[in-house]
């Protein structure tokens, strides 16, 4: 390096400036302490995306050790791009989850589609083809000024950005609680598939190895993205659009495309995507991890604008970008594919044996700082929580009965919580690729593993309002769930990636339901060894103080060995009804109480880990057996609303039996008790299921027949299922003015 | 047997496509890369899905413009079957291979679903074993299918037989409810004069099978492929 060092006569940046850039005056101390003097303005810019919640985790690692993220099926589980885990017959799926939440509200569009393009980075920077997407979204009340226009951009820019790379989005979610109005979610989930043989992994190795950067221009967009979505927002935060980056997925279907051909060649030590804090994080995270240094020069970066400095391109982050170390030689190899994309290919810089970041622009020596100041030595806070205090049981006679289940039935299944997404879904291309055996709108997507009879379940799961009134029951509730929407399909449940979505961490009832939720969560992973192998926490998404719900948003996918014995949520005409799993009647909470009181109250139905299990196995155990090819778990809403979903995913009406007398019907209809399956099963099988049932220590019951075009309950007029639909389609189209 | 599947930066559906071929064919047809001047000799040129160079300008534009696309005009106009599907179809009527265009769906949204469609005729290549009066259920996957052309030129199509599939209700009547996109006339899809060059929207690709929600799209290929060989 011949340009000059800083210098040690450096002088202090002003507290104005420090406080700017979200480093707290302790942060600062220890900053200086570990540079050995003070920082320059670019310096001082990149401990500031470094250091930022979004990049460092300082709130959240001490908790996320707690999680279990090991297992036979792990190849590699958190701390890398995208977690790893084994599909059998020398393939791998890689799959990770992250959120994209401050740029979606402050842009919809453009956040969204950027929250989508990241993920999908994460996911073939490690060498595998994008194969789907899922989201899970969760809104303000609808009848809030923003919503609308916040639904319609949001859903429009990750069609936008996913239908144009052309990988489906098969699945997700869809939440409107007022507690988001100022604070949206948008969480994107990418799964890929790559040979076990030719993953890529992002520490760098060597000295004297060639840094290259690819993929589009570097502009001035996305300045301090990181440091935007690691602070509370307030009314001036509409000025931070200029924060929010821009996507051009043209840009990144050509990435994937180049970045795939040259995996095929034995070029690339060591890959990472630019994503939040861009090649500053980039650039830091591969030297860190293979405890090298990386000096780089900024003259040969790709730039879309002129008379940009260095602290623009270490924090600008812009899109739809890769660095990678490469072999020594592979270099005009690599440099022909990517010319053949009509991308940019540039030799930056080179990795060195100093364990310092270097960056020099115009001969001028811009950083300098050890690497490890930026990453193992970062701050790590143990924040004080405290925990909320349980609230009480809700009897079911807290809760007013409805004088007809029927219109009840109608009224929850017509509601924004449960009307139909496919609105939503329709809007985003979920068959490109050809391998959708299971469409949006079931209890998981199924992609069919290209070439083979395997399929990937995949699902995303989390009931924020279980996690507001009880964090820790909350978080084993969202585990389990999405085990069991994995389970209803007939997939075995093999791993988790985590989005973790709270408010600010430096209120301690605030990391008081963090430290909840991950304690629920890994209580369940273990119970139910499905270890969680990727994540993203998003901290601070609060507005004026007021947080959001705590939203531990979990993405999970299965693995069906053999796509013949699968299930689907759809009646057929003559089965016979049998229900899994124990009713006791939970009204707490359940959105039955909602439309019933007007607001959610008590405590939320109790996880059995051990019931969980017995059921869920029994039930892959009847599907694999060729016993069973209708099956959904019951969840938001109650028995009542699946079944009423069973019946229009098949188009096939019901009848159930007289009901049994133990409970009060709403509480029975309506109460959102935990493991519980719905199984349409042939008549002449019924009686052995029950029996298998038993002896597997699960409660089973008949409680209906399927057939007809309505829904008939005991002592209830019937309802013709295109009532039902009718209202179950309206609510999204009727919102948009669309009829 | 040869078929070729071109492939611009930015096609998607170019592997959906070649898989389906495959599984009619027994035979992998050849991917073509869209800066290769010289087309390899083909008896069945495929433009596939997908978003050519990002649909940027105008949907298909760019790709018309393609180096590879003078020689598929060139083989088109010798007789050569050419199939251009979704993004494939918007790239024809750029290169004027055939009439009107594809505008923004009236809905102004992408539209992702099964929808009907009825052969105009099925005594053609592409559609010799659909039913004449039964609806075909096929997948689609656009913002930009709403086909338009003046009345006189739609007038004149329809005379000279040229419409190849309506978009229909599932009793294959041919109403407006059963319009996704807004399509004049319901076109879902355009042949040429010579009946070899077909502009199609929905995707028969991605329904060649029970698992993927159904198999309306097979005959499509099998037609094809038993007409060319």
């Amino acid at each position: 390096m011949t340009a000059d060092s800083p210098e040690k006569t450096q002088a202090a940046p002003s507290a104005a400036k420090i406080a700017e850039h979200g480093i707290k005056p302790d942060e600062y101390l220890r900053l200086v302490e570990l540079l050995g003097r003070h920082p320059n303005p670019t310096e001082l810019g990149i401990f500031s995306v470094m250091w930022s919640e979004h990049c460092s985790y300082k709130s959240s690692r001490v908790w996320l050790k707690q999680l279990p993220t090991t297992g036979p099926q792990v190849i590699q589980g958190p701390g890398e791009n995208a977690g790893v885990v084994d599909l059998g017959d020398g393939l791998a799926a890689i799959f990770k989850m992250e959120s994209h939440n401050h740029p979606s509200y402050i842009e919809p569009h453009q956040g969204a589609a950027t929250g989508v393009g990241g993920i999908m980075r994460d996911v073939f920077t490690m060498g595998a083809r994008p194969v789907a997407n899922l989201n899970a979204l969760r809104f303000g009340a609808p009848d809030h000024p923003k919503t609308r226009h916040l639904v319609a951009g949001v859903v429009g820019g990750i069609g936008d950005y996913g239908n144009a790379i052309g990988v489906p989005t098969v699945g997700g979610e869809t939440n409107f609680d007022a507690r988001y109005n100022n604070n949206i979610l948008v969480n994107a989930m990418c799964v890929g598939i790559a040979p076990t043989g030719r993953i890529f992994y992002s520490a760098a190795a060597g000295a004297g190895n060639p840094v290259v950067y690819v993929g589009s221009k570097t502009g001035r967009d996305g300045i301090h993205g990181a440091t935007m979505a690691s602070a509370e927002f307030d009314d001036a935060s509409a000025e931070k659009r200029p924060t929010v980056q821009v996507g051009d997925p043209f840009a990144e279907k050509l990435l994937l495309e180049a970045c795939l051909e040259l995996m095929q060649e034995d070029a690339i030590i060591a890959i990472q995507d630019m994503g939040a804090a861009g090649l500053t994080s980039s650039s830091v995270e591969m030297a860190s991890k293979g405890g090298v240094g990386i000096a780089l020069n900024l003259d040969h970066v790709p730039q879309r604008e002129t008379g940009m400095n260095a602290y623009e391109m270490m924090l600008s982050e812009s899109q739809e970008r890769m660095l990678m170390v490469l072999r020594p030689g592979s270099e005009p190899l690599a440099a022909a594919i990517f010319k053949k994309w009509e991308l940019d290919f540039a030799v930056i810089g080179e990795t060195t044996e100093t364990g310092r970041l270097q960056v020099s622009h115009r001969g001028v020596l811009e950083a300098d700082i050890p690497i490890p100041a930026l990453a193992d030595e970062a701050p790590v806070y143990e924040r004080p929580y405290q925990l909320r205090k349980p609230l009480p049981l809700i009897g079911a006679d807290e809760v007013p009965a409805a004088n007809s289940a029927t219109e009840a039935l109608l009224k929850l299944m017509g509601s924004p919580h449960l009307s139909s997404r496919r609105w939503i879904w329709e809007q985003y291309d979920h068959m490109v690729m050809a391998d959708t055996v299971e469409r949006p709108g079931g209890d998981a997507a199924i992609v069919r593993v290209h070439g083979t009879k395997k399929g990937l379940a995949l699902t995303c799961d989390v009931t924020p309002r279980y996690c507001f009134a009880d964090p820790f029951e909350g978080g084993r509730q969202a585990i389990v769930e999405s085990w069991r929407n994995l389970t209803a399909t007939g997939a075995d449940p093999l791993a988790v990636t985590d989005c973790l979505n709270f408010g600010n961490p430096e209120r301690p009832e605030i990391m008081g339901e963090f430290v909840g939720c991950i304690q629920g969560m890994a209580e369940s992973c273990r119970a139910l060894a499905f270890p969680v192998v990727s994540g993203n926490v998003s901290l601070y998404n609060e507005t004026n103080g007021v947080a959001i719900p705590p939203t531990p948003g979990i993405g999970a996918i299965g693995l069906i060995p053999d796509l013949a014995a699968r299930a689907s949520i759809g009646f057929e005409p003559g089965q016979t009804i049998v229900l899994l799993g124990a009713a006791s009647g939970h009204l707490g909470q359940s959105i039955y109480q909602l439309i019933a009181t007007g607001a959610f109250n008590g405590a939320p139905p109790p996880v059995d880990l051990d019931a969980e299990k017995r059921a869920g196995d029994l039930v892959r155990m009847l599907i694999r057996l060729g016993l069973c090819h209708t099956v959904h778990d019951v969840s938001d809403g109650g028995l009542l609303v699946a079944l009423a979903e069973m019946a229009l995913a098949g188009n096939t009406g019901f009848e159930l039996t007289a009901a049994p007398a133990d409970l009060p019907l709403h509480a029975l209809y309506f109460g959102e008790d935990q493991g519980r399956y719905l199984l349409g099963v042939d008549a002449d099988a019924a009686a052995a299921i029950v029996a298998r049932a038993g002896a597997a220590g699960v409660p089973a019951r008949i409680i209906g027949v399927t057939g007809g075009d309505r829904i008939a309950l005991p002592g209830e007029d019937p309802l013709p299922l295109a009532r039902l639909r009718g209202e179950h389609e309206a609510w999204f189209p009727r919102y948009f003015g669309e009829r | 047997m040869r078929a070729s599947v071109i492939v611009f930066p930015g096609s998607n559906c170019d592997r959906d496509v070649a898989v389906a071929l495959e599984a009619v064919m027994g035979k992998a047809p050849r991917m073509v890369w869209h800066g290769d001047s010289k087309l390899p000799d083909s008896d069945l040129i495929v433009l596939p899905g997908g978003f050519s160079y990002g649909d940027y300008l105008r949907s298909g534009a760019m790709a018309a413009h393609s180096p590879v696309m003078r020689a598929v005009a060139a083989k088109a106009r010798q007789g050569t079957a050419v199939l251009g599907i979704c993004n494939g179809f918007q790239v024809l009527t750029e290169i004027g291979l055939l009439p009107g265009t594809l505008m923004r769906n009236a809905s102004l949204k992408f539209i992702c679903k099964d929808v009907h469609v009825r052969a105009a005729r099925t005594d053609t290549l592409y559609a010799k074993l659909y039913p004449a009066d039964r609806a075909i259920r096929l997948p689609i996957a656009h913002k930009d299918g709403n086909y338009f052309a003046d009345e006189e030129t739609l007038d004149r199509l329809e005379g000279e037989g040229r419409v190849a599939f309506r978009y229909c209700g599932p009793d294959a009547e041919i109403t407006p409810e059963a319009n996704p996109n807004g399509s004049r006339r319901n076109i879902a899809g355009l042949y040429d004069e010579s009946r070899r060059v077909l502009g199609l929207m929905p995707h028969p690709e991605r329904m060649i099978e029970k698992d993927l929600g159904g198999s309306d799209g097979r005959p499509f290929f099998e037609s094809l492929i038993n007409g060319l060989q």
